[in-house]
């Protein structure tokens, strides 16, 4: 990694032994995840499998049961940590967007720099118009969510949490809500944050792009990441029965391109 | 002729009809001149009128003080029923044990404990005016049913909302601030104007602890006149208040409906 003039640590996210069960049905039993600045990490698997929880577990919005979750080194699943202040540089994406819809897309985007980091109105919504410009929305700023269609939302979603310039960015199958021709303006907006930079975890069925921007892929199944490794890897060679199968039932039901099924784990 | 005016039509003359039976009924009753006397006698109406308005200002009065306080008592209450987790306990727990008693007793009752019991402690200090009586009582009556509306409010607001909030590191009091009450409020202004048609006629309940409002004033100007016209003067003032509320409320609640089915398209 070319990060050596840059004086942040250079693990952004860390996790150990993280276990989360709801009631007595276990969904995380020990995940352990290390996640580098500039590192885009995909979490693939079955749908059920722990993608969603372990996300918002990363950014405590569900409380861990056991397990440490580090961000910069420093631990924010210890007591007393501030859990507001870690948020703020933690930004996540949900899968049905949940833009406030209260709001035009300009105050969604301008009310946590303004409200959490104390920005003037003025300047928040100066750089709100700016990042909106950015992703092709500028015209959309007045507009009320629900104007907007699937894709406009999402993106506007991704602006919102961008807004915040966050160190770390979970993204949770943002383009799953999705009518498949909006799918390729989102993914083209995640491609352009993974050339800034951005360090980002995300959850995805699309699996030809999670083989195009992956740094790493983690296959999680049964409340563990099974296997991880580099895309290339992992859709080609991989070493686990499960994997393999998984992928298999991905192939079919047609979610990863022709390209990627020529390399399938089949051949 | 066409078929929504022959509808017309047929409603109208169904509606003549109907309340002109009702008044042939009504005025061939044996007793009818003595009540049309007591009740409908055009110059008590007319005597009293200046006198009964003049007092309806007071009512005016209440009501506005009274649904301030309310809109801002109900919301802190049903914010406090909304906190979450074991440390919040107590303070639910009284805020339940508040809404409860004041949803269970009579509006009367609270005017009248309220009114007489507190004054009559002598304490110093304490207030001795039945106006402020009038509306500390309203104030807790009435605040504890619009709690509710808002609780209800702050509950159908998707909880994914404040997750939103909270993931982008706005405090729980700037999430439900910013996010989560202007939707809950936006959603329950119809409920909350309903009560407030209630409380608009329950400011006469306060005249028994002593306050001059439209009933009192009426009441006194039927002993002076030996006739209940002023009653009905009174029951005129409320119609003519209540009923454009009435309407509008109505109105608010057929748009929201309209736009639901709209955006559920
Ligand atoms: N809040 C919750 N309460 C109860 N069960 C939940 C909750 N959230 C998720 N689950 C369950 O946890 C499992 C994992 O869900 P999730 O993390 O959404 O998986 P994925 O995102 O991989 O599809 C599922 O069985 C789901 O039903
Ligand atoms: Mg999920």
């Amino acid at each position: 990694m070319s990060g050596a003039a840059v004086p942040e640590a250079p693990v952004v996210l860390r996790l150990e032994g993280i276990r989360k069960a709801f009631g007595k049905l276990e969904v995380l039993k020990g995940i352990d995840l290390v996640v580098e600045r500039h590192e885009v990490v995909c979490l693939i698997g079955a749908s059920g499998s722990g993608k969603s929880t372990l996300l918002r577990c990363v950014n405590l919005i569900e409380p861990v049961d056991a397990g440490r979750v580090y961000v910069d080194d420093v631990e924010i699943t210890a007591p007393k940590v501030n859990v507001d202040r870690v948020r703020r540089r933690i930004g996540i994406v949900y899968q049905a967007f949940n833009l406030f819809p209260h709001m035009t897309v300009l105050d969604n985007v301008s009310l946590a720099p303004r409200k959490v980091l104390g920005v003037p109105r003025a300047k928040a919504e100066a750089d709100a118009r700016g990042l909106l410009a950015r992703f092709g929305l500028e015209e959309k700023a007045a507009e009320y969510p629900d104007r907007l269609s699937g894709g406009q939302q999402q993106r506007a979603a991704i602006v919102r949490a961008l807004a915040m310039e966050p160190d770390l960015l979970l993204l949770d199958e943002v383009t799953s809500a999705l009518d498949p021709e909006l799918v390729a303006e989102v993914l083209g907006v995640i491609r352009e944050l993974a050339r800034g930079g951005m360090t980002m975890v995300i959850a995805t069925h699309e699996m030809g792009f999670a083989r195009d921007i992956a740094s790493r892929v983690c296959f999680l199944d049964g409340g563990r990441i099974l296997e991880e490794g580099p895309p290339d890897r992992i859709f080609r060679h991989p070493t686990e029965e499960r994997t393999r199968r998984f992928l298999q039932r991905v192939i079919e039901s047609g979610r990863l391109g022709a390209e990627q099924a020529a390399g399938s784990p089949t051949d | 002729m066409g078929a929504a005016a022959r509808s017309t039509l047929i409603a109208a003359v169904s509606t003549v009809v109907v309340f002109g039976l009702l008044v042939a009924v009504v005025v061939s009753a044996p007793n009818w001149p003595s009540v049309q006397e007591s009740f409908l006698n055009g110059e008590v109406f007319w005597s009293s009128l200046p006198a009964i308005l003049t007092a309806f200002r007071v009512n005016i009065a209440l009501f506005l003080v009274s649904e301030v306080l309310i809109l801002g008592v109900g919301l802190f209450v049903a914010v406090l029923r909304s906190l979450p987790g074991p440390v919040f306990t107590p303070v639910r727990f009284l805020a339940t044990v508040y809404v409860d008693i004041f949803r269970a007793l009579p509006g009367v009752l609270v005017i009248y404990i309220l009114g007489f019991g507190i004054p009559g402690l002598q304490i110093p200090g304490v207030p001795t005016s039945p106006f402020f009586y009038a509306v500390l009582a309203l104030t807790l009556l009435y605040s504890a049913y619009v709690s509710e509306v808002y609780r209800a409010g702050i509950d159908s607001v998707h909880p994914s909302q404040d997750a939103a909030a909270r993931s982008l590191g706005l405090s729980r009091f700037q999430s439900l601030r910013y996010v989560v009450i202007p939707q809950a409020v936006r959603r329950v202004i119809p409920p909350l104007l309903n009560d407030f048609i209630g409380l608009q006629k329950d400011t006469v309940l306060v005249s028994y602890i002593g306050v001059v409002e439209i009933f009192r004033a009426s009441q006194i100007k039927q002993a002076a006149t030996f006739n209940f016209t002023p009653y009905i003067a009174t029951a005129l003032v409320f119609i003519v208040v209540t009923i454009p509320l009435a309407r509008f409320t109505d109105w608010l609640v057929n748009r929201d409906r309209k736009r639901q089915l709209a955006s559920a398209r």
